[in-house]
C-alpha cells in the first residue's frame, strides 16, 4: 500500500515506530499529486521544496509532526499566495500565518499546497474559481462540490492525507460528502477564524478535511481553542474530542427531523442515509423523530445574511492598497469601479449587489432585521431538538455529485445544493459529513451527523460507530 | 426683522490609550508615516478587530463626567462608505446603541471668552444638553500632490470619541464655552489631551437661523475646517452674518457643507447635500455585544475625578481664595495641582496664589508647564509672610527665582537680602535714632505724626537696610507714646 493513501492516525503510528520518514510521506504524495492532479487540479499552488525541508525539520514528538495538511486558498499562510480563487488577489501574497495555521506549524505539521475553492468561498461546486475547475476523484465529469473543493478532491483523490478547508453555508461537508470524505464544520467559536478571509463573517468556520473520523477529531482537536485575536472565538478550552470516540452509540439518542426528507431529494441518497440510520439503531443508537420546523426558510435567510456581511468584507478589495488596480485610473471612484469589476468573478459580484441592496435603507428592516428574527428562529428549531437527542441525522447533499455546467447556468438550483447544510451555520452548532454509500454511478453519499453547540464529541462518537461498522471509508476512486 | 441662531456641535475626540481601538498598534500622535501601522488597521485580507477595553473605559468614564446614560448592554456597527482613508471601506463605530446617551456640558464663566465675561447679558451657568456619545475608530490621514495622493495610516483605528450635543447653542459665545468647558472636563478626567491642533479634538458644527420666537428650525449648514475654538466662535459669527443677510435679501438657505478659512474670515461652499448618504449600517458580526455592567462601567466609576465646578468651589472653601482666582486656578488641572501643591505646606496660601495669579501671569501665560518646582512658591511665601523679606524685595527675588530657577532662600541669602529681625538689634538702634533726633521726637510728640519717618530712616541706615520696616514702627510707637 503506497504511503499517500494512508491516515494521519497510520502514518503517526509509522512514524513513531521510524518504520518511515516525513520526507518519504510528502515524496509519496508529491508523486501521486504529479500523476493525478492534472485530472483532478485540485491544487493551485505548491512548494515541493519547502515542503521537503518543512518534512526534514519536523518535530516527531508533536501530535501532528511530519504529516502534510493541504490548504485552502483563502486561509492565510506567511509568504504563500491567498487568492481566494480570485482575479482581485492573483498576486496577492500573504503578510501573516492564520491562527489556524500557527496551531497546525505548532502541532509539527508540514503545509503542503494551496487548494482551489469557488472565488470567495461563494458556490457549491468550486466551479467559480478564476483559475479552473476542480475535477470530482469519482467522476472527474462531475464536480466536486464546494465552495472548498480542491480540499475535498485532494482528499477524495489521496493527493493529500489531510487538509483544511471553511464552511459558511455547507462548504466542508457538501464537498466531503460529494468527494467521499470527512468533513467537519466545528460549532461557531470552536476555531479562531484570525486569518481566514471572511466571507460572512457570522457563519464562516474553519474545519479539516480527513479520510476518517479518528483523524477529523485530531485535527478538529489541533485546530480548536481560544484566540484573543478573535473576539468571537469561545472562551472554553476544547475537550479532549479522542477520548470519548469509541465509546460506542448505544444508549444514545438519534434524532431524524421530518423536514429533511422531501420530495426532490435523489432516491438512492435517501436510500442511503436510511440505511445509515438503520446501521445507527442495530448499533444501539435509539431513534428518534425530531422537528426542525424552520428549515424550509433556512435557505432565504442565508443568502441574506451571508451577502448582507459579505457585502462589507469584500468592500476591501478596492485595489488600493493591495492586490488587483485597474490601469490608468481617472480618479478614485474609477479606480474603484474598474478595480472591482475586473477583479471579482459574477457570483461574487452578484452576492455585493444582493448584499448591498438588502442593508439599504428602505429595506433593511425588510430583508436584514426580518432574517436575524427568522435566524433566532431556526436557532431555536435545533435547541428544542436537542433537547429530545444527542445528534441529528440528514442527508449532508439532496443529490450526490452533479456534471460539471449542470447547474452554472442556474444560481437558485446552485443555492439548493446546501439546503441541508445551511441551517447548522445559522444555528452555530456543528455538523461533519462522512461516507454512508454510493449511487449505482459509484458517486458517494454523505451521511451529516449534526451536534449541538459545543457538541463535536458526540457527533465524531457517533460518526467514529458508523465508519468503523461499514467499509465505505475504505473504497478507492479509480484514477 | 431679528434672527436667532440655532447651533449644535459633533466633536471627535481621539482617546489617550496606548493601543489603537482594534489592534495592538501604538495610539501616538506623529511618528514616520506608515510605522504604526498592522494587518489590522491596515484591513489586509482575513484580520479581525478586537476591541480595546481600556477606549470603552475612558468612554463610559466621559459620559459618567457629563452625567450621561450608561448603555449595560451595546453594540459595534460597521458604517459602510469607500473612502481611501479608510482601509476596510467600513468604519466600526457604533449606530442605533451608543454607549452613552443624555447628560450634558455645564459652562462656566471661566470658560466663556474674557472680552464677555463681564457682559451682564451673558447666561454664563447654562447647560448644554448631549444627545450621545458612541466609540468609533479614527479614519487614515490622506495627503495630496500634483498627481497623486498619498495615505498615513498611523492614525487609522485610533480610538475616536463622537460627542453630540443637541442644538442647544445660541450664540458662538455659548459655542466657545461649550468647547472650552468640554476639554477642560476631558483633560480634567485624563481620557484625552483633547489638542485640537494635534487633531484630537476636532469640531464639526451644525448652525441655522430663524426669526426671533419662530419654533420650527431652519435650514442648517454644517462647518468644517474648524481647528481652534476660537476660530469657532469667529465662524459662526460669520456665517451668521452671512446667513442673515441672506434671509433679509429675500433668499433661502441650501443645506450645504461650508469650508471655514481663517485667514480670510469667511465660510465657503464645499458641496450641497442634495440626499442624505446611505451608510447601510449594521452591527458589525466580528465582534461581540459589549456588556459594560461587567466590570468596565465600575473601573470607569472610580476614575471619575473632581470636576471643575467641585474643584472651584474647593479652592475657595480650602484656601480661601476668590471665587475668580478658584476659576483661574482650576482652568487647566495641572494649574490647579500645581497651586495646591505649593499651597498645602504654605501658612499664607493667599499669598501663593497672588504670586501664581499676578507675578507668574505677568511672566508668562502657560499654565500647564511652569518651569520651576511649585515648593518655591511656598518657600518665597513663607519669606514674605515671615517678614524675612519685604515686599519691594519679593518681586526681586520673584524675577530672579523665573530667571535663574534657583529656590528663593538661595536667592535671598545670595543678595543679603534676609531683612534684620533680631528684637535686641532693633530694639538698640530705635533707642539710638530717639537719642539722637530731639526734634523729631518732639514734632511726633506734639501730633505730627510723620515725624517717625526720620526715625526710621536712621534705623534703616544703622541696618544698612536689613530692618524689617513693620517692625520698627511697631518698636518706635511703642518708646514713644510710653
Amino acid at each position: 500500500m503506497s504511503l499517500y493513501t494512508e491516515t494521519i492516525t497510520s502514518l503517526r503510528s509509522k512514524l513513531s515506530a521510524k518504520e518511515v520518514s516525513p520526507r518519504e510521506i510528502v515524496e509519496s504524495l508529491l508523486k501521486r499529486i504529479e500523476s493525478v492532479d492534472p485530472k483532478i487540479q485540485g491544487y493551485l499552488w505548491m512548494n515541493a521544496e519547502e515542503a521537503l525541508q518543512q518534512a526534514d525539520a519536523a518535530d516527531l514528538s508533536k501530535p501532528l509532526g511530519g504529516i502534510p495538511i493541504a490548504i485552502k486558498d483563502n486561509l492565510n499562510v506567511i509568504g504563500n499566495p491567498c487568492t481566494c480563487a480570485s482575479k482581485i488577489l492573483a498576486n496577492y501574497q500573504a503578510l501573516y500565518d492564520a491562527t489556524v495555521i500557527s496551531k497546525l506549524r505548532e502541532a509539527g505539521a508540514i503545509l503542503l499546497g494551496r487548494t482551489n475553492m469557488d472565488e470567495f468561498a461563494m458556490g457549491s461546486s468550486t466551479e467559480n474559481s478564476s483559475w479552473g475547475k476542480t475535477r470530482n476523484p469519482w467522476d472527474i465529469d462531475r464536480i466536486p462540490g464546494g465552495s472548498s473543493g480542491g480540499s475535498a478532491a485532494v482528499v477524495g483523490a489521496h493527493e493529500a492525507i489531510a487538509s483544511l478547508g471553511s464552511d459558511t453555508g455547507g462548504s466542508i461537508r457538501q464537498p466531503a460528502a460529494l468527494c467521499g470524505c470527512v468533513g467537519m464544520k466545528p460549532t461557531y467559536g470552536r476555531v479562531s477564524r484570525y486569518g481566514l478571509v471572511a466571507f460572512a463573517s457570522s457563519l464562516d468556520q474553519v474545519g479539516p478535511f480527513t479520510k476518517t473520523i479518528e483523524d477529523s477529531a485530531l485535527l478538529t482537536q489541533v485546530i480548536s481553542g481560544h484566540d484573543p485575536r478573535d473576539n468571537t472565538s469561545a472562551l472554553q478550552a476544547a475537550p479532549d474530542f479522542l477520548s470519548d470516540l469509541k465509546k460506542g452509540v448505544k444508549g444514545m439518542r438519534l434524532g431524524v427531523p421530518k423536514e429533511y426528507f422531501v420530495a426532490g431529494m435523489d432516491p438512492q441518497v435517501e436510500k442511503g442515509i436510511r440505511d445509515a440510520i438503520q446501521q445507527l439503531q442495530s448499533l444501539g443508537a435509539e431513534i428518534v423523530e425530531v422537528s426542525l420546523p424552520h428549515t424550509e426558510q433556512a435557505t432565504a435567510v442565508y443568502y441574506i445574511l451571508a451577502t448582507a456581511e459579505a457585502s462589507a468584507n469584500l468592500a476591501r478589495f478596492d485595489g488600493v492598497r493591495y492586490g488587483h488596480r485597474a490601469s490608468n485610473p481617472t480618479d478614485v471612484l474609477d479606480l474603484y469601479g474598474r478595480s472591482r469589476a475586473e477583479g471579482f468573478g459574477s457570483e461574487v459580484k452578484r452576492r455585493i449587489i444582493l448584499g448591498t441592496y438588502v442593508l439599504s435603507s428602505g429595506y433593511y428592516d425588510a430583508y436584514y432585521n426580518r432574517a436575524q428574527k427568522v435566524r433566532q428562529l431556526i436557532t431555536r428549531d435545533f435547541t428544542e431538538a436537542f433537547k429530545k437527542c444527542d445528534a441529528i441525522l440528514t442527508p449532508t447533499s439532496p443529490t450526490a455529485a452533479f456534471k460539471i455546467g449542470e447547474k452554472s447556468q442556474d444560481p437558485l438550483q446552485m443555492y439548493l445544493a446546501d439546503i441541508f447544510t445551511i441551517a447548522v451555520n445559522l444555528a452555530e452548532v456543528c455538523g461533519l459529513s462522512l461516507p454512508c454509500g454510493f449511487t449505482s454511478e459509484k458517486l458517494p453519499i454523505g451521511l451529516q451527523i449534526i451536534g449541538p453547540k459545543w457538541g463535536e464529541s458526540a457527533i465524531l462518537r457517533v460518526g467514529q460507530a458508523y465508519e468503523q461498522s461499514t467499509s465505505w471509508h475504505q473504497q478507492r476512486p479509480n484514477l | 426683522m431679528e434672527f436667532e441662531a440655532v447651533i449644535g456641535l459633533e466633536v471627535h475626540v481621539q482617546l489617550k490609550t496606548n493601543s489603537k481601538m482594534f489592534c495592538s498598534c501604538k495610539n501616538e500622535y506623529g511618528g514616520t508615516q506608515n510605522s504604526h501601522v498592522c494587518p489590522v488597521c491596515l484591513g489586509m485580507p482575513g484580520v479581525l478587530p478586537v476591541p480595546n477595553q481600556e477606549a470603552v473605559t475612558k468612554t463610559i468614564q466621559t459620559g459618567l463626567m457629563l452625567g450621561c446614560h450608561i448603555a449595560p448592554r451595546c453594540k459595534f456597527d460597521r458604517k459602510n462608505y469607500f473612502y481611501p482613508d479608510q482601509p476596510k471601506n467600513y468604519q466600526i463605530s457604533q449606530f442605533d446603541q451608543p454607549l452613552c446617551e443624555g447628560g450634558g456640558v455645564p459652562l462656566n464663566l471661566f470658560a466663556f471668552p474674557k472680552d464677555v465675561q463681564n457682559d451682564p447679558q451673558v447666561n454664563f451657568n447654562k447647560v448644554i444638553r448631549l444627545t450621545r456619545i458612541h466609540l468609533e475608530e479614527d479614519v487614515a490621514k490622506s495627503f495630496h500632490y500634483d498627481t497623486s495622493s498619498g495615505i498615513d495610516f498611523n492614525r487609522a483605528g485610533t480610538p475616536l470619541m463622537e460627542i453630540v450635543s443637541e442644538a442647544d447653542i445660541a450664540t458662538p459665545e455659548e459655542a466657545y464655552a461649550y468647547l472650552t468647558a468640554l476639554r477642560q472636563i476631558l483633560v480634567y478626567g485624563g481620557v484625552s489631551d483633547a489638542d485640537m491642533e494635534k487633531g484630537q479634538m476636532r469640531c464639526d458644527v451644525n448652525i441655522s437661523i430663524r426669526p426671533k420666537g419662530q419654533i420650527e428650525f431652519g435650514t442648517k449648514c454644517e462647518l468644517k475646517n474648524l481647528n481652534t475654538i476660537s476660530g469657532v466662535r469667529r465662524s459662526l459669527h460669520s456665517e451668521i452674518a452671512r446667513q442673515i443677510e441672506v434671509v433679509s435679501a429675500g433668499g433661502e438657505i441650501r443645506q450645504e457643507t461650508r469650508r471655514w478659512d481663517d485667514a480670510k474670515g469667511q465660510t465657503f461652499l464645499m458641496r450641497i447635500k442634495e440626499k442624505a448618504h446611505d451608510y447601510r449600517y449594521f452591527p458589525d458580526p466580528d465582534l461581540l455585544p459589549l456588556r459594560t455592567d461587567q466590570g468596565l462601567f465600575a473601573e470607569a466609576q472610580t476614575r471619575v475625578p473632581e470636576l471643575p465646578q467641585a474643584k472651584i468651589k474647593r479652592l475657595q472653601s480650602d484656601y480661601g481664595v476668590t471665587e475668580y482666582q478658584a476659576g483661574v486656578l482650576a482652568s487647566e488641572i495641572a494649574f490647579a495641582n500645581y497651586f495646591e501643591s505649593a499651597a498645602q505646606p504654605a501658612k499664607n496660601k493667599v499669598l501663593i496664589a497672588n504670586f501664581l495669579l499676578n507675578d507668574y501671569l505677568a511672566t508668562s501665560p502657560d499654565l500647564t508647564a511652569i518651569p520651576i518646582p511649585p515648593n518655591y512658591f511656598t518657600e518665597i511665601s513663607e519669606l514674605v509672610d515671615s517678614a524675612k523679606i519685604n515686599s519691594k524685595q519679593a518681586k526681586e527675588v520673584f524675577a530672579e527665582m523665573i530667571a535663574s530657577n534657583k529656590a528663593p532662600t538661595a536667592i535671598v541669602k545670595e543678595k543679603g537680602l534676609e531683612q534684620v529681625t533680631d528684637m535686641g538689634a532693633l530694639e538698640k538702634w530705635c533707642d539710638e535714632a530717639i537719642v539722637a533726633n530731639d526734634k523729631s521726637v518732639a514734632d511726633y510728640k506734639s501730633g505730627k505724626l510723620g515725624a517717625i519717618n526720620a526715625l526710621k530712616g536712621y534705623v534703616m541706615k544703622m541696618s544698612k537696610g536689613k530692618a524689617n520696616p513693620s517692625v520698627i514702627d511697631e518698636i518706635l510707637i511703642k518708646k514713644l507714646t510710653s
